[in-house]
């Protein structure tokens, strides 16, 4: 960063102290108001409704929300990147300069300069067209025309040097397509910190990306942020990326913010209803301990028609008449600068309840087959030694053949009835490939998939059906996985149709499954789009269960769903488990739900388990290198614990599938081989780990590692 | 690359190759050469149609089969045989291919290039003054067919002249036959005579590319790097020009390969009515003279055009998008 | 986030509370663009227009008015005369009606085909692409209005069905490729794979799910092969290729009217300018049922 260093001399003589002797916040926002018009008939939005805050230097902010609660507009607004049609009102001033008001060629002056954005979707957020150097020296010049292109370039390549692009004088070269998520996120920042802004707004930057990368950025972000002295937004549903980041954090709701203080007050004394459901909806990677998690019902307002009072009021479980009178100003409770937006918060302040006392939870049935040993329970499913592969294909129009990709290579587990198996892995490793192979009940490519004792491929095509109706899948996407020209009633009846049920049959059958996923059963003419995205996802379970099937087949269920509204189709699915006595195979990328819901966990890197055994075994004691640094990525969202943390951050991205690295797969990330002697990493180099059974004590935990050794991470 | 360049273009020469096949043997089925010799005046004897006939390789006593052997014969080794006047195809297709890829080049130019910078721009001026009126010439001309607006052009270039009083616009061959002048002269008769033509072809052309382009333009303003170019400090403006338009341009690209069939329609139309000797209105001609070598040679050339076009096509967006690109 | 995706989930969210029919509110989204209603309206016109405008006619459509040749519009020939004394309004009403017929028919025929070529390729993929597309490409290098012009005047006699049957196995092929492309994308979404993994059968797949979820596209791009139908009959008949006299067309009488556009424009602007109208308001609907009906393009306002 010492390349910065330059320009932040400017910076710093601006940053002057005011006339009471404390210095001046970097980012004043005042009274902020965004609005959009509804156009063709539709009621007006107003999506942020008097947002007021403030950013020092060097300072870490964190804006907490659900999506829909105005966060990513009110920084919008800060950069002038609201669409024209938007109305804002209030104040927004940088260094005491009024920014609201100024024309796109003084805003312009502004952004990428005294105040700049990194934002979610690297994927789309790098223009196509151009190589990255190019889009990096971009933002160099725009603010310094005098600066000489081939100048540019070469601080283009430094920048790049700085976010941790290896071989950045070559890589400048290359397109953003070129580039894996994690890559694209570090040129993002390149760009953002190209000339030492005074600000720079985070919007939920990692929450595209694995864990693993995610570690990587956070990095990169606190870096940056320590070099150029920067005011930091960091914009995040994820309380746990904020715990262990932010000096002070605010939540918000419904275009407010509804309460603030330092990072520890909000998370120990909790003093909005809002904060401790969300706080308690989060499922936690480092308790044991199977309680069901906190679920908020209901859904966020609509922006559209406010309730005039409390708007939180209709799904706060201690809301009184009074909140529906007004809307609550956010007043200070407890300790400095801790603010809440709630009539009821010095009572609960007073009482010191937590979210258990607040919420009501309802307690879930133990599982009765949970008391038969694994080994005496029917078999589900049992995968041998399945492959996959496929070719991969180069370029778009003259397509040719590259290599041969891996997907799945040599997998082997099984479930057993009433078990639910926790799939892991990061993107690109082979879960999806799986869950295809399995529900396509094709004969694989190499190995035997069996449901219920059925070998997929060798059944004639009756018994097929038959299997079909065993096998049952739910989908990640809510908005993708039903069909939107169907009705609720169309969709849920498919499968039974397809299996030939008489009309009377279906009729009932779709109502008791309404009823059973706890949907208002007369909800069945709606077509999806009439839902929320909780609500669609458990028309999806109501499908899936149509025909009884004995193994549900679950991809990232809760993954694209708000954790508030995740926590109740979990705990859905918990209850279900015991109820109906279903076995899952559960695939997921966060670990801190598979922990809640799985008995056993199978972790995958480049289409291979590396470790596998029950839940409590993994997560406690950890003996594949890649398993602790997959548990030591996920931030807590207890910001003490995550403050004493020691993360592991694994170097690079995954390896070319077509391609991958001889002996163990994971060596050339691998935290393990880096401290090992030269003699040691050849048993890495030339031999492939076998999946065995490594660790004494642990009665079902399995790890395919040459040096695997029990170590607790959490 | 070059594998894939020599297998594609392969299979390019078997559809042209297939294309003609079938316009042949569709022309040899359905026209009636003979009625063209039994026509004329005065009526040849019986015997000469007969041997005319069976000259041309047009006589619908001998098998289609053997027929078609015959011309594929000639076909492959470059002779498209002779048209129904006894005059070499080939000769006929070098003298007319010109004046068509000459007024195709011109107009597509035009009208692509103003349809493009006329669509961005609405795009950027959405709901504007500027996009409402283009909008309204755009639809208006699509809805007018192309032999409507050529007709139309022809009795407003009279109606210019004869209030004018000269002869301003020319609207019948492609240049004056008896012109006797210098240099100058011949261009400013040839530019005379191809202003209203080339208009013509590129009116329909502009109003495609014009909502083509104003559509992509728009569903790349709001993409994610607009913005992004726009936080580095980039003004809307700049951010619209050098990352938004250059990135929609590329569909355009494509979407030229799906105009080329029109454009030949609509080349077709022009030549016929403006009254050029060019391969559009060798279509016209060759049906209605019966004449099927000819109507063969007129679909290789069109297909070839279609088959080039959409070579080029693939060409340019592989140099316009690196995502294509083979590394 | 975006700001698009803000404002959705605020629309969804309000969509909860509002309980109604798909294809009333389908209709209301229509008749709220206002292109689409007055693009409908002048078609209903048109369309009453055409058929019952010969009703209220005097002249029937084969007489000829001795003393009338070429004769301006009167209160006694609406739109005047011909070369042969023939009252322009009624020809032009039968002309009207014919290339709506043709112009409706042939982009219904066009869609259909388009609709099964593209699905069955795209989702099929593999030979039965290849295979199909090879098809497809081969029809698109074929020269449209020449095979047309070749082939038309030999089915004459088979009527208009024929007619309407040839144009849409000339104009099917851009629409296929598009299906296809929209079929390979649509058959990963998860709820085409969800069907798969109960056991519904591949064809129900493309009827149930694949063809409804991209009726948007295949009802705009209808819209535009009526007005190329239109528009490429008019051609054939301009150049003679079309139907024969007494038969008219609207492409028959433009083509008649060219010719003495000057000298007696009542010949060639009534029948021209309905025929820009009647395209003018196809095309109208089509490009308000692609705002009204794509979500992506809605965002845009």
């Amino acid at each position: 960063m010492t390349a910065t260093s330059g320009t932040a001399a400017r910076e710093h003589a601006e940053a002057a102290p005011g006339p009471d002797g404390a210095e001046v916040p970097v980012l004043q926002v005042r009274d902020l108001q965004v609005g959009f018009p509804g156009g063709r008939g539709n009621p007006d939005v107003t999506a942020v409704r008097g947002v007021s805050y403030e950013v020092r230097r060097g300072e870490i902010l964190g804006i907490v929300g659900e999506s829909g609660s105005g966060k990513s507009v009110s920084s919008m607004a800060a950069m002038g990147l609201l669409p024209d049609y938007a109305r804002v009102s209030g104040s927004i001033r940088l260094h005491g300069e009024e920014l609201l008001g100024l024309d796109d060629q003084a805003m312009s002056r502004k952004r990428g300069r005294a105040i700049s954005m990194v934002f979610q979707d690297p994927l789309s957020g790098l223009t196509p067209v151009y190589t990255v150097g190019d889009q990096v020296a971009e933002a160099v010049r725009v603010h310094n025309p005098q600066t000489s292109r081939a100048d540019a370039q070469k601080r283009a390549v430094e920048l790049l040097t700085l976010v941790g692009i290896p071989d950045a004088e070559r890589r400048q070269r290359a397109f953003p397509h070129e580039f894996s998520g994690g890559m694209r996120q570090r040129v993002m920042i390149a760009i953002a910190i190209a000339n030492d802004p005074d600000v720079i707004i985070c919007d939920e930057p990692t929450t595209a990306l694995d864990v693993t990368i995610q570690a990587q950025i956070l990095e990169v972000l606190k870096a940056a942020q320590r070099e150029t002295g920067a005011a930091v937004l960091m914009i995040t549903h994820d309380l746990g990326v904020v715990a262990g980041l932010v000096d002070r954090v605010q939540v918000m709701y419904a275009g407010r913010l509804v309460e603030t203080g330092t990072v520890d007050d909000v998370y120990y004394r909790t003093r909005m209803p809002y904060t401790m459901g969300l706080l308690g909806s989060v499922p936690r990677l480092d308790e044991d301990e199977k309680a069901p998690l906190i679920p908020i019902k209901g859904n966020p307002p609509s922006l559209t028609d406010m309730p005039p009072g409390c708007p939180f009021a209709p799904r706060c479980p201690i809301a009184t008449s009074e909140c529906d009178a007004g809307e609550p100003p956010l007043e200070r409770v407890g300790g400095e600068g801790h603010r809440a937006a709630c009539i009821r918060a010095g009572e609960i302040e007073a009482n010191e309840w937590t979210a258990r006392d607040v919420y009501p939870v309802s307690e879930i049935a133990e599982n009765p087959v949970a008391q038969v040993p694994r080994e005496d329970r029917e078999t589900v499913l049992r995968v041998e030694d399945l492959a996959k592969h496929h070719p991969l294909m180069r370029g778009a129009l003259f397509k040719r053949r590259v290599g041969t990709v891996f997907a799945v290579d040599g997998l082997s587990f099984d479930i057993r009835e009433g078990e639910t198996l926790g799939l892991v892995g990061e993107s690109g490793c082979g879960k999806s490939s799986t869950l295809m192979e399995i529900l396509s009940l094709d004969a694989p490519q190499q190995g035997t998939v069996e449901v219920l004792g059925k070998r997929s491929g060798r059944v004639s095509g009756r018994e097929r059906m038959a299997v079909r109706r065993d096998v049952q899948v739910v989908f990640q996407d809510p908005m993708s996985s039903l069909d939107p020209r169907m009705r609720v009633f169309e969709i849920i009846a498919e499968p039974l149709r397809t299996h030939g049920y008489s009309k009377e049959r279906i009729r009932s059958r779709v109502m008791e499954l309404m009823d059973l996923v706890r949907l208002d059963p007369s909800a069945v003419t709606r077509s999806p789009a009439e839902f929320s995205g909780g609500q669609r996802q458990r028309i999806g379970i109501a499908r899936a269960l149509a025909l009884e099937p004995k193994l549900l087949v679950l991809d990232e269920p809760v993954s694209a769903l708000d954790v508030s509204i995740q926590a109740g189709v979990v705990n859905l699915l918990e209850e279900l488990k015991v109820r109906l006595g279903l076995s899952y195979l559960f695939v997921a990328h966060d670990l801190s739900v598979v922990r809640h819901i799985a008995d056993r966990v199978a972790v995958m890197y480049l289409g291979k388990i590396v470790e596998i055994g029950d839940v409590k075994s993994i997560y406690r004691r950890p003996t594949h290198p890649y398993t602790k640094a997959l548990l030591s990525a996920i931030p807590l969202p207890d910001p003490e614990k995550e403050r004493r943390r020691e993360h592991v951050v694994l170097q690079g991205d995954l390896p070319n599938p077509a391609d991958p690295p001889s002996g163990c797969r994971f060596r050339t990330r691998c935290q393990k081989f880096a401290v090992l002697s030269e003699e040691e990493r050849t048993a890495c180099r030339e031999r492939e780990p076998e999946l065995e059974h490594r660790v004494a004590g642990a009665a079902d935990q399995a790890a395919a590692c040459h040096y695997a050794e029990p170590d607790a991470v959490l | 690359m070059a594998k894939f360049l020599i297998r594609r273009l392969l299979s390019y020469l078997v559809l042209i190759f297939l294309a003609s096949s079938i316009a042949y043997l569709i022309a040899a089925t359905t026209l009636s050469p003979r009625s063209y010799f039994e026509q004329q005046q005065p009526p040849p004897s019986e015997q000469a149609i007969e041997r005319q006939l069976d000259k041309l390789n047009l006589n619908d006593e001998t098998p289609l089969a053997e027929r078609y052997a015959t011309w594929v014969a000639g076909v492959a080794v470059g002779d498209f045989g002779q048209t129904i006047t006894d005059e070499s195809v080939n000769e006929a297709i070098a003298r007319k291919a010109g004046v068509t890829l000459r007024l195709i080049t011109a107009g597509t130019l035009i009208g692509a290039t103003v349809g493009v910078a006329v669509g961005a721009y609405s795009a950027i001026r959405q709901y504007g003054r500027f996009d409402r009126t283009a909008t309204v010439a755009a639809f208006f001309l699509m809805a007018v067919p192309a032999v409507v607006v050529a007709v139309t052009l022809q009795v407003t270039a009279v109606w210019i002249n004869d209030v004018s009083g000269m002869r301003l616009l020319e609207y019948g061959g492609e240049y004056s036959a008896n012109l006797d002048g210098g240099l100058w002269a011949t261009v400013l008769d040839r530019v005379q005579h191809a202003i209203l033509p080339t208009l013509s072809l590129s009116l329909s052309l502009f109003a495609v590319f014009s909502r083509y382009q104003r559509n992509m333009m728009l569903d790349v303003l709001g993409s994610d790097f607009v913005r992004t170019a726009m936080a580095k400090g980039l003004t809307r403006r700049a951010a619209m020009l050098k990352h938004a338009l250059r990135t929609a341009l590329i569909p355009t690209i494509t979407y030229f390969t799906f105009t080329v069939g029109i454009l030949m329609a609509n080349a077709t139309f022009t030549e016929k009515i403006f009254g050029w000797h060019g391969m559009g209105a060798w279509v016209v001609d060759s049906i209605v003279t019966n004449d099927v070598n000819a109507v063969a040679a007129v679909t290789f050339f069109m297909a070839l055009c279609v088959m080039a076009a959409s070579f080029l096509s693939d060409v340019l967006y592989a140099w316009l998008d690196p995502r294509v690109r083979v590394s | 986030m975006s700001m698009s995706a803000e404002r959705e989930a605020v629309a969804s969210d309000a969509a909860v509370v509002e309980i109604s029919g798909r294809w009333a509110s389908l209709a209301r989204e229509l008749l709220a663009t206002r292109r689409v209603v007055i693009g409908l309206a002048i078609i209903v016109a048109l369309i009453a227009m055409a058929w019952l405008g010969p009703l209220f006619s005097p002249w029937e459509f084969d007489e000829r008015d001795f003393t009338a040749f070429r004769s301006p519009p009167s209160a006694d020939h609406w739109f005047g005369t011909g070369n042969t004394g023939r009252d322009i309004f009624h020809l032009t009403m039968v002309g009207l009606q014919k290339s709506i017929l043709i112009g409706l028919c042939a982009a219904l025929a066009t869609t259909v085909i388009a609709a099964l070529v593209g699905a069955f390729a795209g989702y099929y993929l593999g030979f039965t692409d290849r295979a199909l597309m090879w098809f497809t490409d081969l029809f698109l290098v074929l020269p449209q209005f020449l095979i047309l012009a070749i082939l038309y005047p030999v089915l004459r006699d088979q009527g208009w069905v024929v007619f309407v049957l040839l144009l849409a196995s000339l104009m099917w092929m851009v629409t296929a490729k598009m299906v296809r492309g929209m079929t390979i994308s649509l058959k990963e979404r998860e709820y085409v794979l969800a069907a798969r993994f109960m056991g519904v059968s591949h064809g129900r797949i493309i009827l149930r799910h694949i063809l409804p979820n991209m009726s948007s596209l295949l009802i705009v791009d209808a819209t535009i092969n009526v007005s190329s139908a239109i528009i490429l009959e008019t051609a054939l008949s301009y150049f003679g290729f079309g139907v024969q006299p007494p038969d008219v067309t609207l492409g028959s009488l433009i083509a008649e009217g060219a010719r003495q556009a000057l000298a007696f424009p009542w010949t060639f602007w009534f029948c021209t300018g309905l025929l820009i109208v009647l395209v003018l308001a196809v095309n109208l609907v089509g490009d308000g049922l692609r705002d009204a009906l794509d979500p992506h393009s809605k965002s845009r306002t």
